[in-house]
């Protein structure tokens, strides 16, 4: 094994200059669509006084989970003390800053009063899971760029080790809140359930290697550095086990309901609904998020880069799917109100039917466009420093080569 | 001196000079001229001697009558064709009618629905700003300025009490400024219960149930044990709604 060397890479290529076009003109089409939700207010979007958030969050916190998930490489190789993943620590750190700010961004755009950005960062209420957030987000932010500069500074490499601790129980944490902004919610169905934090974690795991793991292998492919068939067989399987465990997590969370007499109203609405959930739950978050993903990571398949990057892929689109089904599902379904009565009539869209929810383009373009960003910032990042490896060729990093 | 000991002296001394008075303005042992006691003028803090509350009885409430919702509206200038672009489930409501009927029993009641001005709110727990907010009195707010419009509270609430205002509005009444991009809820007409102590009104939605002479709303101090809402409660049974969550409200129903 010799030493990483880490390079920026050339950025000169047609390609290159294609990538960022195409990245720069989603973030375009995602702000124009916050320009006209703004400008007009809400009432253009699939929004209302039920269903309070709409497709931004299903992005935004999906990206926000995701990075916390996307820190777990370099975690792996900081905390944990694998040696093969260390080289992947200043990726993995660029990718989840990236992430965070894709996320943010989109979540702070569909604020009502998004100029008020200012106050959120002033005025606190200790006791908001949300203020928080703020204060795990923008700590997240710093903690990792502090961590970064220890990986890239020789001089402070002594303190690296301590400063990946640090990021790590800060993401554990992070997640904790995401995960809680739901689970801490008494008043909806759906919601109310301490499974929520350790499951959001979990979810990160995936979601965030699924990314990091695309960012990878095209990353090198594109720039044609060398990259070992044994790190990408390391990474999957991982990612299979990740995805393993938040099925786990989801049955649990299901069951526990199912248990229970009073939430069988909210779990026949999600499991065996006439809603959008029901197939969206079965058919994507399960099926096309979980169980395709797994037979292709652990069958044949998966030796393939191109089979594993469409099971990153899937992974990506079930855990949105997951994402819209936590949140669109758990305000589609009436809050109880009234336990035991029936609501015959109400001015409110009070009832005992769900409320529907279309998203509009511009809110769905706004979510879209989180991703461009992250990914934006990734890209220019790799130009301007040096996050990636000239090679992760098996021979270079892995201290268990033979050959 | 701690908070309480404070408070109670403030009281003492406060009960002592409106005593004083009483007493001077009285013309013979139990009948005065004028009670000074709970006056307060505008410009005093809102203190916790007071929680503003009400009681409404089902059994009074009509079906298909909705005074307390026009009121309302009129009172805070919601539903005046402001609110043209957005749909009906955008529309901003601040007191709603509800009609119930019991799954096993068939009984039906009908009842107005509004923020029950909870004593632990869980809207003021996650805002995260404190934009949401109790007054001392137990009336709970949103301070528009600090408003980011994350809808969070409207997350939270059990009841789904809250707006979202999904538009630019303009002829707002004066007493109720609202804004686009902010949440917004019933307000117990706080505009009306500030006032002087004799230019104090019931909410705007109690007023009308009493002009329509269905009187199912009787507002007034909890914490007064004189007072109407306090000696109903006493005399009959109530229930706040969604009582399993221990928050409790400021409105207690009967008949549910």
């Amino acid at each position: 094994m010799k030493k990483v060397n880490y390079l920026e890479i050339e950025g000169r290529s047609r390609g290159f200059l294609a990538l960022l076009g195409v990245l720069g003109v989603i973030v375009l089409a995602g702000l124009s669509g916050m320009y006209y939700m703004e400008h007009n207010g809400h009432y253009v979007t699939g929004m209302d006084n039920q269903i309070v958030w709409g497709m931004p969050h299903v992005f935004a916190v999906f990206l926000i989970v995701a990075a916390s998930g996307a820190l777990n490489v370099a975690s792996i190789g900081t905390v944990f003390g694998k040696a093969m993943y260390k080289p992947l620590g200043r990726l993995s750190s660029l990718l989840a800053i990236a992430l965070l700010a894709g996320g943010l961004m989109v979540l702070v755009l569909d604020l009502g009063r998004p100029d008020r950005l200012v106050i959120a960062m002033t005025y606190y209420n200790f006791k908001s899971i949300f203020a928080w957030n703020i204060i795990l987000y923008n700590g997240f932010f710093a903690i990792v760029i502090v961590y970064l500069w220890m990986m890239m500074q020789a001089s402070m490499n002594k303190y690296y080790r301590a400063a990946g601790f640090v990021a790590f129980f800060w993401r554990l944490i992070l997640t904790t809140g995401t995960g809680s902004i739901f689970g801490f919610l008494v008043a909806r169905q759906g919601y109310d359930a301490a499974i929520m934090a350790p499951m959001f974690i979990i979810m990160s795991f995936a979601f965030g290697l699924a990314i990091f793991l695309l960012v990878l292998m095209m990353g090198y492919r594109w720039t044609e550095r060398p990259l070992g068939d044994e790190m990408i067989r390391k990474l999957k399987n991982l990612l299979g086990v990740f995805v393993g465990a938040v099925m786990y997590f989801v049955l649990v969370y299901h069951l526990t309901n199912l248990y229970a007499t009073e939430h069988h109203g909210v779990e026949k609405f999600i499991l065996a609904g006439d809603s959008e959930h029901t197939p969206i739950f079965w058919f994507l978050q399960i099926l096309v998020g979980g169980v395709v993903p797994l037979v292709i990571l652990y069958s044949k398949l998966g030796a393939s880069r191109l089979w594993i990057g469409l099971a990153s892929v899937l992974v990506i689109l079930g855990g949105l799917a997951q994402m819209y089904v936590i949140i669109i599902g758990g305000q589609a379904y009436p809050l109880d109100i009234f336990p035991g009565m029936e609501i015959v009539n109400s001015s409110f869209a009070d009832g005992n039917s769900y409320h529907a929810y279309t998203p509009s383009m511009a809110e769905t373009l706004l979510g879209i466009s989180g991703f461009a960003v992250a990914l934006l910032i990734v890209t220019l990042g790799v130009r301007v420093l040096r996050f990636m490896p000239d090679s992760l060729a098996d021979k270079d990093v892995d201290p268990h080569h033979k050959g | 001196m701690s908070k309480s000991e404070a408070a109670s002296n403030g009281l003492s001394r406060r009960k002592f000079l409106g005593a004083s008075v009483a007493a001077g303005a009285s013309v013979a042992p139990g009948i005065s001229l004028i009670s000074v006691a709970n006056a307060k003028p505008v410009d005093q803090a809102i203190s916790d001697e007071k929680r503003w509350g009400m009681l409404i009885d089902t059994n009074k409430c009509a079906k298909g009558c909705s005074a307390c919702v026009d009121a309302c509206n009129t009172e805070n200038g919601l539903n005046t064709g402001d609110e043209q672009n957005s749909r009906q489930e955008q529309k901003a409501q601040w007191i709603r009618k509800v009609d119930l009927r019991d799954k096993l029993t068939g009984h039906e009641v009908s009842l107005p629905l509004m923020c029950q001005h909870c004593e632990n709110p869980p809207c003021v727990d996650v805002c995260p700003t404190g934009a949401s907010f109790k007054r001392e009195d137990g009336v709970v707010l949103v301070d528009k300025h600090i408003c980011i419009g994350c809808r969070y509270c409207m997350m939270a609430c059990p009841y789904k009490a809250r707006s979202f205002i999904h538009e630019e509005l303009t002829n707002q009444v004066e007493n109720t400024p609202r804004g686009k991009g902010t949440v917004e809820s019933c307000t117990l007409c706080v505009h009306r219960i500030d006032e002087d102590t004799n230019n104090q009104r019931d909410p705007a939605c109690a007023e009308a149930c009493n002009t329509e002479g269905h009187k199912a709303m009787i507002f007034g101090d909890l914490k007064d044990a004189s007072s109407d809402v306090s000696k109903a409660l006493k005399q009959h049974s109530s229930k706040a709604i969604r009582e399993d969550l221990g928050l409790n409200p400021g409105i207690r129903y009967r008949g549910i």
